[in-house]
């Protein structure tokens, strides 16, 4: 049965709408700067993109989520296949001119197939969880998962593109957990990380040791289980050190000016300097749209992709900031909804996992513009710049349109 | 699937919304504390990121002279200046590639760098005065010169040049030095400020505030745009300065000043201590100061031997030689020990024998018995030195303290140094040792000769005292200063008769050439010959006219001019352009007279006088590589004896 379009998801389309709206007109402000450059026009690609995002939305809203379900696998393979061929013709492009993400045929660039990935990986993931009658219940059972995750998250990791690596595990905990996964197990799955970041200092690292032996005393899982993830987090702590060295200096550079930006401020930290003065000057109303003086002054770093917040912080002010928060929060909580009135286990996943994705773009982007996190070049979705990022997050939405009228479809919108 | 319990679901969905809340929430918290509360601090921020302080230099106040006419103005130039960047490897990379256009070679980089090193946060000047032609090749390439400014500023310019040099001064950068003066305080690095001459005395006033101006930049460094009218703060022009001087007056003295000669005229009005003319020969062009003098022409003028920066009014000393009878005549007269009529013991026979010594008189057959008058008109050596014995050295030494001849006059301009002349006897017991010398010096302090040096602006201070009412007035160019306490304490009919004496002088004694012109105007004067050790002596002129109602008194002195009488032609032609008689007269003047001074060269004051007139240590940028000998304190070398 061909859903009609008048049956769209209102909530969730207008608030799509808007955020399209807000991200274009931002992208085209992004663009007036007082030296033109070739951003100053990139609002109208951006507006094919728009355009192609719609189609795709469409279709998907179309598509059965059996379909889709059966498809899964094929989608999953592809993307792996295809990140694969990335890392040997992949070129660098745009603002992340450094790593082989890009595919290109014939120096025409085609978008960034790990974009496309973190979808496939969602779908792939719900598929198997939603196969299963129970959550998983030991590290055994979360084997298979953190291969699903694992093998794309490390292709990513090798181009090297960091951020979207830390999506896919993102993707990873938040799919668990919606799954039923108890948090204990999560934890004791994400202790190894945990260990890691704390390996900076060896009395951290200790404490945390300490902290991980009560809690697996306290938990008490298969004895093999407590053994590896001991093991796991002393491996970790060892290869901390020789994992930091391999790091790339702009990889290390920007854990560092995180930690303090004014440490180089004209190299490093220039970044989030700037992007916090931009900001802060643009007071409780801004400095009026495309009037911002640090975005127009070319101050402002990437203000056309990353730091695209930046721009509303500072021409729209305090009150464009809780505007634009205000649908981003509304569009999560609304695909929140859509999950938990999803007619079936693999509809409800895709979607939450769909919100987790989203979810940590939207946080992490918005947080590095004022320095609460570290800077990764993720987009922000619906603003930045980038077609297939714009196209990943159509698709989501797609999926999550049909998810929602299907449920409502099964008489579930009248609960 | 268990796991998909609506109750847990329910749970989880409470859990993820709590965390979307609490993260929307973080996010809410964290942009209120940067936007709301640290707004004005990011604002700043934003500012001085994008906004660069230009300052505005505000035009000097003009110089003008008795009648308005401009003796320093401001002209419009170009500045070529670079915005301050953000290393001074970039700001070099700039200069480097500008250097084609401005010539600038390796050395003059690595000057405008240490100029930025100074300031980092203000546009450090690359050119200082640039052509149109440099002005529009630079707006060509504006593009390619990140943080390029060129800017219309006034310019210093003094018309006259080096006729006023002296007087006016010149105008430079300020220094480090000067920055610590709280005089200074309130001029920025770079600034100007005057360095000499009225410049420099009425700089206070002169100056002006700068204004100053922001501009936009772009990450670049590139010059966008002006900012907002409202962050421009206009500069205050300095004030005008209207001095004393009589520039027609100042003119005519360096035309008819005897080329390629060094020397110096001063006129003043005897009857208020206005300066009329302050000439100092040679000169040099202030003009060439302005924008920072070229290190060349600096040079060439430090080590010039005729030190044209030195101002010869002030700056230096000379014997009076026998323009300093008329003191010695005068402390007589105040004493009561002579009257204008007395007559000497000895008459003039060419010479006096005094102890083992004979002192000559400077005309080898003698001048015979003369009355004081006759003695001045006559110089008469033999006549004074009586007097001086009269007198007594203590008495003398006491009165020349009362007369200012070892003191400052005053005068309205920086550098002016002290005349010297011994404080008292002790003076000799510190040179030559207790009685190791005889009241022979009198001998020689009464002719102008021994310990005595005195500056033009001091000898014409004391002329003026003889042309007014016998009260010193000290000499200025703008402000009258406090009066002065100096006094001939003479009666007006001592007076008339000294300045009887001084018309005789021009009608009939050493300065007979220069007469009567005009048949209307008496000239009263009186030469001097200073001798010098090392050349030709130098010759004074100090004379006032109208002689029975004086009205300018002008001195002048003449380095290796060898005698006074060659001197008193030029003083009656300046006194008589300015009062506006005939000088063709005076022009056609040719006095051959032999020196009026004791033949003796007795140079007991330690150094010549050219060291005398080294280069007091101006505070320039550039130090004089050559400062000659040490600034003379009266202490150097002890000077043979008078025995």
């Amino acid at each position: 049965m061909r859903p009609p379009l008048r049956e769209l998801d209102r909530p969730l389309g207008l608030v799509v709408l808007a955020l399209a709206a807000y991200g274009l007109a931002t992208l085209y402000s992004a663009g007036q700067t007082d030296v033109p450059t070739f951003v100053t026009t990139i609002w109208q690609k951006q507006l094919i993109w728009l355009g192609v995002g719609a189609v795709a939305v469409v279709l998907m809203f179309r598509t059965s989520p059996r379909l889709l379900e059966w498809a899964t696998p094929y989608a999953y393979g592809i993307s792996v296949v295809v990140l694969v061929f990335t890392l040997f013709v992949g070129t660098g492009g745009g603002t992340a001119a450094s790593e082989r993400s890009w595919i290109a045929i014939g120096g025409w660039r085609l978008g960034q197939p790990a974009e496309l990935a973190k979808l496939a990986v969602i779908l792939m993931l719900g598929r198997w969880l939603a196969e299963r009658r129970e959550a998983p219940a030991t590290l055994r059972d979360l084997v298979p998962p953190c291969v699903i995750v694992g093998l794309p998250t490390l292709l990513v990791a090798k181009q090297p593109d960091l951020g979207s690596a830390m999506v896919f595990i993102a993707i990873l905990f938040t799919m668990l957990f919606w799954a039923g996964t108890k948090p204990s197990l999560l934890l004791l799955l994400g202790s190894p990380v945990i260990g890691l970041i704390l390996a900076f200092s060896t009395v951290t690292w200790g404490a945390w040791i300490v902290v991980l032996v009560a809690l697996l005393v306290w938990w008490r899982p298969y004895v093999w289980e407590g053994l590896a993830v001991m093991l796991a987090n002393l491996v970790m702590g060892v290869i901390a050190v020789p994992l930091w060295q391999r790091l790339a200096p702009y990889q290390q550079n920007r854990l560092l000016a995180f930690l303090n930006p004014q440490e180089d401020p004209r190299a490093t930290g220039w970044h989030v300097i700037q992007s916090k003065i931009a900001i802060g000057s643009g007071g409780f109303l801004g400095q009026g749209f495309t009037h911002g003086p640090q975005k127009r002054l070319a101050f402002l770093p990437a203000q056309f992709t990353d730091f695209i917040f930046s721009v509303v912080g500072e021409e729209l002010g305090f009150v464009g900031v809780l505007v634009a928060l205000a649908l981003f929060g509304a569009l999560l909580l609304i695909l929140l909804r859509i999950a938990r009135r999803a007619t079936d286990p693999y509809s409800s996943l895709c979607v939450f996992g769909v919100t987790g994705m989203l979810f940590t773009h939207i946080i992490e982007n918005i947080g590095m513009t004022v320095n609460l996190l570290p800077i990764t070049g993720i987009p922000l979705p619906f603003f930045s710049y980038g077609g297939s990022f714009l196209l990943a997050c159509s698709l989501a939405v797609g999926i999550s349109l049909r998810v929602a009228w299907e449920a409502r479809q099964s008489g579930y919108a009248e609960l | 699937m268990s796991g998909f319990h609506p109750h847990l679901l329910e749970r989880r969905l409470r859990v993820t919304r709590g965390v979307v809340w609490g993260s929307v929430a973080a996010l809410v918290i964290v942009f209120f504390r940067t936007q709301i509360l640290e707004h004005s601090k990011y604002q700043l921020q934003s500012e001085t990121n994008r906004l660069r302080p230009i300052p505005l230099p505000a035009p000097r106040g003009i110089i003008t002279d008795r009648n308005g006419k401009i003796l320093a103005e401001n002209v419009t130039g170009y500045t070529v200046s670079l915005l301050p960047a953000p290393d001074q490897d970039s700001l070099r990379a700039t200069l480097r590639r500008i250097a084609p256009i401005v010539k600038l070679d390796s050395l003059d980089i690595e000057r405008v760098l240490a100029r930025y090193r100074k300031t980092p946060y203000l546009p450090v000047t690359v050119l200082p005065s640039a052509t149109f032609g440099i002005v529009s090749a630079l707006e060509e390439r504006r593009l390619i010169f990140p943080g390029l400014l060129i800017q219309a500023e006034p310019k210093r310019h003094y018309p006259d040049s080096s006729l006023v040099a002296h007087l006016v001064g010149y105008v430079g950068e300020l220094t480090e030095a000067e920055r610590a003066q709280r005089r200074f305080a309130s001029v920025r690095l770079g600034g100007l400020l005057g360095k000499d001459g009225l410049e420099r005395e009425y700089d206070d006033s002169l100056r002006g505030a700068d204004g100053v101006r922001f501009v936009e930049v772009s990450a670049l460094g590139h010059v966008v745009r002006e900012a907002g009218a409202a962050s421009r703060l206009s500069p205050v022009p300095g004030r005008a300065l209207h001095t004393t001087i009589d520039l027609e007056l100042q003119r005519y003295i360096a035309q008819i000043f005897p080329g390629g000669q060094r020397g110096a005229v001063l006129a003043m009005n005897p009857n208020t201590g206005e300066i009329l003319a302050l000439y100092s020969a040679p000169g040099f062009d202030p003009n060439a100061f302005v924008g920072g003098v070229d290190p060349d022409y600096w040079r060439r003028l430090n080590e010039n031997e005729a030190h044209p920066l030195f101002d010869r009014t002030i700056q230096a000393r000379y014997p009076p030689g026998s323009t300093w009878k008329l003191a010695v005549a005068a402390m007589a007269l105040r004493r009561g020990i002579v009257t204008l009529r007395s007559r000497m013991p000895i008459p003039c026979r060419g010479g006096l024998q005094y102890g083992n010594r004979f002192f000559r008189c400077w005309s080898a057959q003698g001048h015979g018995d003369l009355a004081l008058v006759d003695a001045i008109a006559q110089s008469c050596d033999v006549y004074f030195y009586q007097l001086g014995l009269k007198l007594g050295l203590t008495s003398l030494l006491e009165d020349a303290g009362t007369l200012g001849f070892h003191s400052r006059t005053g005068v309205d301009l920086p550098g002016e140094i002290t005349s010297e002349f011994p404080g008292g006897t002790d003076y000799y017991d510190r040179y030559y040792g207790p009685r190791r010398w005889t009241s022979a010096v009198t001998l020689n302090l009464a002719i102008g000769q021994g310990e005595n040096a005195q500056t033009l602006v001091n000898m014409v201070r004391f002329y003026q005292m003889l042309a007014s009412d016998g009260k010193a007035r000290t000499p200025y160019l703008v402000h009258p200063a406090a009066a002065s306490s100096v006094s001939l304490d003479l009666a007006p009919d001592q007076l008339a008769g000294l300045r009887q004496a001084m018309i005789s002088v021009v009608e009939r004694g050493t300065a007979r050439g220069a007469a009567r012109f005009g048949g209307s105007i008496a000239i009263a004067g009186k030469t001097g010959t200073a001798q010098n050790p090392h050349g030709p002596a130098h010759g004074w002129f100090i004379g006032f006219a109208p002689a029975e109602k004086p009205e300018i008194v002008v001195g002048a002195i003449v380095e290796f001019a060898r005698e006074g009488p060659y001197v008193a032609p030029l003083v009656t032609r300046v006194i008589g352009h300015y009062l506006g008689v005939d000088t063709t007269a005076a022009s056609r003047i040719r006095i051959v007279l032999p020196t009026d001074t004791a033949p003796h060269p007795m140079q007991l004051l330690p150094g010549p006088p050219e060291e005398d007139t080294t280069v007091t240590p101006l505070d320039t940028a550039p130090t004089p590589p050559d400062t000659g000998a040490p600034p003379d304190t009266g202490d150097a070398t002890p000077a043979p004896r008078t025995r």
